[in-house]
């Protein structure tokens, strides 16, 4: 019961015992001083309003693993989409209705015998037009590294332990193509509706660092 | 087929990772053509580059030290960056 201590001063906590977060007042930084100087320029000249931006970023917010989700969903119930998903899945993501811009999409497909991890060694390239934002640990130095050197190990610690004989591609996403991993349908999930599919699929399972999970 | 990753060091905006310089490949697919980053960089329009992925094992990216041998990695590279073997 951590509010019940009493053997210890609460100045600087709040009411409720926790410390204050510090004031966000430290001076901006090199790219973040870039980054005002260059919007208020598009914004002065007229080549973009306030209102565009707001509404970019509202687009981009509003991306999120479902999206993939609901893309791997359909391909575990329909083997004519799955060919059309590892074949082009920019097209098969643009069929299904999903806006992902000009991004460029391959579908990596999990089986019995491999299993599929992604990364960017380079800096943090994720398709983001499908799934939204990346989780900040796949922008991590740490996962970057030693994603493409121990991959065995760094699953390991997101709780997933792959057999010796199953094999690990890890994709180092360089350039210009983004990756989704399409993972193997748990046998548990057999029959149902490609609805209650999309529930499993996790955005980890679809980044390759764990597997779908029965809905909560 | 199988290639070599080029062992050069230039300076600017390279997109092959400094741990596949040298290592042997196979061409696991040809994607197309793409603008060259490394001239995109400095807003250059040179002609495009093919771009293939390529498919490593970890022993020869990490020879001893790697987790598990037979395991692959794949990268996307540019085919100038990529010599036949």
């Amino acid at each position: 019961m951590p509010h019940d201590h009493h053997d210890h001063s609460h100045e600087g906590l709040s009411p409720s015992g926790h410390p204050y977060r510090p004031d966000d007042d430290t001076e901006l930084s090199y790219w973040q001083v870039m980054e005002i100087a260059l919007r208020e320029l598009l914004i002065e000249k007229g080549h973009l309003t306030a209102a565009q931006i707001h509404a970019q970023i509202n687009a981009m917010d509003s991306r999120s693993p479902t999206n993939g989700a609901r893309v791997v969903a359909r391909a575990w119930v329909d083997p004519a989409f799955k060919a059309a998903l590892l074949a082009d899945a920019s097209a098969a993501s643009r069929s299904m209705g999903f806006d992902i811009g000009p991004m460029h999409l391959i579908a990596l497909e999990n089986t019995k015998e491999v299993h599929n991890l992604v990364v960017c060694t380079l800096c943090s390239c994720y398709p983001r037009n499908l799934l939204g934002l990346p989780p900040d640990w796949y922008k991590s130095r740490a996962y970057r590294s030693r994603a493409v050197i121990e991959p065995r190990k760094v699953l390991s610690e997101f709780g997933l332990t792959l057999p010796d004989e199953m094999q690990v591609r890890v994709h180092d996403s360089t350039a210009d193509m983004r990756y989704i991993v399409v993972p193997v349908q748990p046998e548990g999930s057999f029959g149902q509706t490609e609805e209650e599919l999309a529930a499993w699929i996790t955005r980890d399972s679809m980044i390759g660092v764990g597997l779908p999970q029965a809905p909560q | 087929m199988k290639v070599r990753v080029k062992s050069h060091w230039p300076p600017g905006h390279i997109r092959t990772p400094a741990y596949l310089r040298g290592k042997i490949g196979q061409i696991e697919r040809r994607i197309g053509l793409f603008n060259n980053p490394e001239e995109v960089a400095y807003r250059q329009t040179g002609a495009q580059r093919e771009l293939v992925r390529v498919r490593f094992r970890m022993d020869e990216i990490w020879g001893a030290r790697a987790e598990r041998g037979e395991d692959v990695i794949e990268a996307e590279l540019y085919a100038h960056w990529l010599e036949p073997i």
